[in-house]
């Protein structure tokens, strides 16, 4: 159904091409799962499906792709629509109208579709995506998970047999990332649909995957084949693979429920082992950076915060934890100043934030936006680095030192909008970073970064709270909150319904659970790291356990 | 559709934007002949009520207020320029302010001089007239979806749709990019204030705004956008310059039946020749082009309705117009303008639609507006 022939991009002025000599072909009714590094090339590969990339985006592309036989040399993007449907990373930014139904629609009206046959296949997206009840609501107003799923629907309408995502459940919390899921898992089953996905969460997509393709990058070549083959030697892996390798499993297991059925000989082995063994140290918490008493927010008729009351102290990691819209952003925008509280009162280091100047804030709290990229306005990684150091009155180049720590390898010459969704995060991280202030806010510091790169913010961030800043993260990914948190606060609809060590908070929710948690229950063990030291501990490093 | 009727006054659903705007293009044409102060605050009220009571809860709809700041900073604009550059009228003198002896070849402006209450009031209802007239397009702009009053264009015009809706979508987004990049400097630890700020922050909002137009284009692109279809280039050459001639006639007819003081030639014969153009262009390009439409905007009672009570308050003007000069009151000697009776009934009229238009579907109506349109 795709197929891509030696297929080499070269973006224009960039030194070595993005991908080469890419060969590879989906055969129809498969899911199939691009894998890869951060700035590998995933999106440039599937925006190259239907031609977006090099028609939108400049740059050579040589070899052929084809989609059902149409090359995308021949025809430009729109002459492919009734072919392939492309959701980009914000579906947001690709919605033409104003209402659910019309935007459903506006691909067959481009496409000259009969009305009467229009009409009956609205209806019928509206029902296979669940979107019926939405079908009157002005766009502006749907969740993540609603917006993600209308614009799946958008093009579907068009009738394609391919369907191409670009990181489809990045931004969603993890009930509606399943609801998206399960949506492309039902087109695929049902309706015979090809679906090129690419995902940085693989323990969110590999268990639905026929198939990986995986981009090593680096100019090496790309790996194809079905997930278990892929997984014995990927170096990129999600947790469940990771355990199954620690155990030596076989067949490697792809999802929580191949693992528990593998797991029970593991799980009565470390039932012996305690806790100590394996849990980070307990911390005794050090003085309270910031403290939030009877905060409440609204906007417009919106209560986003209800009366919230928190202590944050220094040397810990906190998550904040909660569905989409829960108050989660709010919350750290008041605790950098950014907002004035509508009612009770935000302290850090015992002033307000609102109230201070821009260059005092950034001495007690530092916060990296969701949409990281608005921090950065620089030509170059290196001009961003320096008017870093010089912002924060630091010693030139400490920026750059902790930039190579999270994303190391960037040239100083870039241009901060050529770096990937992850690299351009990795800098922003690290102009707040730099300045280490007391209290550091991270919102969705994850999005858009592979495992490698999540382990080194995670290293990061370990290594700021045991410098003693208090770090919170607002974030929807378990897993990084299983390595990282000591402290997981759950917000629901502006309250918090849930505050206590990490460990107790997520081990037992079904749906804030990460992977090795849900193997092992009851064991509270979270994360693969944590099993390594559990059966160091059980006094054997052999599989005699088996 | 006609059965349906008696349902679709009742039923949650958005109104034709042709209706929308047809009321308030009469409403306006009411505004450009007149400088009456209280027809026109008037008008500003019935487009303010029309607005408040049946716009949708959809972004573009919160663009009412801007355009009445706008009217707002035109009046203050038309009165200081009065006061520092008008010409002297004679009458009741406020104050003065140091004139400035100008060359002979700038003779004919002045700058300075005495100001008069007689030169203030005219200039703030020509001031008023302004704003009035950018308060009716602002109704028509909250009122009906950008998009909505492309898919009503016939499908020939709907090339120039790239461009109209990225330049829709690039104001607000453009406005929460500005307010990101404040933030984001506040993040950094710059000045959020000043001058230098703000220039400091324009690339930056511009390069945002600039990258999801493109996003947008491409997804445009990528559900089938100005697919070519069937359509020879010649055809459309010759579809689009006609568009163009039928346009500028159009513009140039309305202008002469608005101003009094024009030539002939500019009303009747150029409407005409703008419509005769416009249906050539609908003939040769509409019949083979590719698009269709998914459930289009009907047209029925409440769209006549809306749209008479704009052409019944044009009449109404037209009607006192013609009987004195009640829409002119003057300012020299200054007098209290009289209130036209037969003009305030015909704005009543054009505040109707605040009930007869159907009521904009809310977020939480589902099943309400399925029955209509069908």
């Amino acid at each position: 159904m795709i197929k891509f022939e030696h297929v080499t991009i070269t973006y224009p002025g960039a030194e070595s091409p993005t991908l080469v000599d890419v060969s590879f072909e989906v055969p129809e009714g498969e899911l199939c799962v691009v894998v890869g590094v951060t700035g590998s090339g995933k999106s440039t590969l599937l925006r190259a499906v239907n031609g977006l990339v090099p028609r939108f985006s400049g740059g050579v592309l040589a070899g052929s792709v084809a989609i059902n036989g149409r090359s995308t040399a021949e025809l430009p993007p729109r002459e492919l629509a009734d072919v392939v449907g492309v959701v980009g990373q914000d579906p947001a930014a690709g919605f033409v109208t104003d209402y659910v139904e019309d935007e459903l629609a506006y691909a067959m009206e481009n496409l000259g579709i009969e009305p009467e046959i229009m009409r009956r296949r609205v209806e019928d997206i509206l029902d296979l995506l669940g979107l019926h009840e939405l079908r009157h609501r002005p766009l502006s107003s749907l969740s993540g998970g609603q917006q993600q799923r209308v614009a799946i629907g958008s093009v579907l309408t068009a009738g394609p047999r391919v369907l191409v995502l670009d990181e489809p459940t990045s931004a969603l919390d993890p009930a509606a990332a399943e609801e998206v899921l399960a949506a492309l898992t039902r087109l695929v089953h049902d309706l015979g649909i090809t679906v090129l996905v690419a995902e940085h969460r693989l323990e969110r997509v590999v268990q639905y995957a026929d198939r990986i393709v995986m981009i090593p990058g680096n100019g090496l070549p790309v790996v194809v084949g079905t997930p278990a083959e892929v997984f014995t030697r990927s170096s990129v892996a999600p947790p469940v693979v990771e355990l199954g390798r620690l155990a030596g499993w076989n067949p490697l297991p792809l999802s929580v429920r191949d693992a528990r059925r593998l797991a029970t000989p593991l799980r009565d082995h470390l039932k012996t082992v305690s806790l100590s063994s394996f849990g980070r140290p307990e911390r005794s918490g050090g003085d309270v950076v910031a403290v939030t008493s009877g905060l409440q927010a609204s906007y417009g008729p919106i209560t986003a915060l209800r009366g919230v009351d928190l202590q944050f102290r220094s040397g810990e990691v906190v998550a904040l934890m909660g569905r989409n819209g829960a108050g989660k952003s709010t919350l750290l925008n008041h605790l950098v100043g950014l907002r004035e509280p509508a009612l009770g009162a935000v302290r850090v280091m015992g002033s307000e934030p609102h109230r201070l100047s821009a260059r005092d804030v950034v001495r007690v709290a530092g916060l990296v936006p969701q949409d990281s990229g608005v921090l950065l306005y620089h030509d170059t990684v290196g001009a961003e680095c320096g008017a870093s150091d010089r912002d924060a009155g630091l010693v030139p180049g400490t920026t750059r030192v902790v930039l190579d720590r999270i994303v190391p390898d960037i040239d100083a010459v870039t241009h901060p909008r050529d770096l990937s969704e992850g690299q351009r995060l990795g800098l922003a991280l690290s102009i707040v970073l730099a300045s280490e202030p007391p209290l550091l806010l991270l919102d969705e510091p994850t999005r858009g970064l592979d495992y490698g790169a999540k382990q080194r913010l995670v290293e990061v961030l370990r290594r700021l709270a045991e410098d003693g800043h208090a770090v919170i993260i607002a974030t929807h990914d378990v897993e990084v909150v299983a390595a990282v948190a000591d402290r997981c606060i759950v917000l629901a609809e502006g309250e918090v319904v849930a505050d206590g060590p990490a460990r107790d908070v997520v081990v037992h929710s079904p749906v804030f659970a990460p992977q090795v948690a849900k193997v092992l229950a009851p064991l509270p063990l979270l994360t693969v790291h944590e099993v390594e030291l559990a059966l160091a501990a059980a006094g054997d490093s052999s599989l005699s356990w088996q | 559709m006609g059965t349906d009727s008696a349902v679709a006054v009742r039923v949650q659903r958005l109104l034709h934007p042709g209706a929308w705007w047809i009321w308030a293009l009469g409403l306006s044409a009411c505004a450009l002949r007149t400088t009456n102060p209280v027809l026109l605050c008037l008008i500003v009220a019935v487009a303010g009520w029309v607005v408040a009571s049946r716009k949708a809860d959809v972004p573009w709809a919160r663009s009412f207020s801007s355009f009445l700041r706008l009217g707002a900073i035109v009046i203050v604009i038309r009165v200081v320029f009065q006061i520092v550059f008008g010409l002297r009228v004679s009458g009741t003198t406020l104050f003065s302010i140091p004139e400035l002896t100008l060359p002979d070849w700038a003779a004919g402006v002045s700058i300075g001089g005495p100001v008069t209450l007689e030169s203030l009031v005219a200039a703030l209802y020509q001031g008023l007239r302004l704003a009035a007239v950018l308060a009716c397009f602002g109704a028509a702009t909250s009122l009906c979806s950008p998009y909505r009053m492309l898919r009503a264009l016939p499908s020939v015009l709907y090339e120039a749709g790239v461009a109209v809706t990225i330049a829709f979508t690039f104001a607000p987004q453009a406005i929460v990019a500005s307010r990101q990049v404040r933030e984001a400097r506040r993040l950094r630890g710059r000045s959020d204030r000043g001058i230098r700020a703000w220039s400091a922050s324009a690339l930056p909002v511009l390069e945002g705004a600039l990258d999801r137009a493109v996003a947008l284009a491409a997804s445009m692109d990528s559900r089938g956008y100005g697919r070519r279809g069937g359509v020879s280039p010649a055809v459309r050459r010759r579809s689009v310059v006609l568009i163009l001639l039928g346009l500028i006639a159009l513009s140039v007819g309305s202008y002469g039946l608005l101003d009094p003081g024009a030539p002939a030639f500019f009303r009747l014969p150029a409407l005409a020749f703008g419509a005769v153009a416009l249906v050539g262009a609908l003939v040769a390009g509409g019949a083979t082009a590719l698009r269709t439409r998914y459930r289009p905007d009907p047209w029925v009672v409440p769209e006549w309705f809306v749209s008479i009570a704009g052409v019944i308050v044009v009449l109404s003007f037209a009607a006192v117009s013609r009987s004195g000069d009640a829409l002119q009151p003057s300012t020299n000697p200054l007098e209290v303008p009289s209130v036209p009776l037969l003009a305030v009934a015909g704005l009543l009229v054009a505040a109707l639609p605040a009930w007869i238009a159907p009521q904009p579907p809310t977020p939480s109506a589902t099943a309400a507006s399925v029955a209509v349109a069908a």
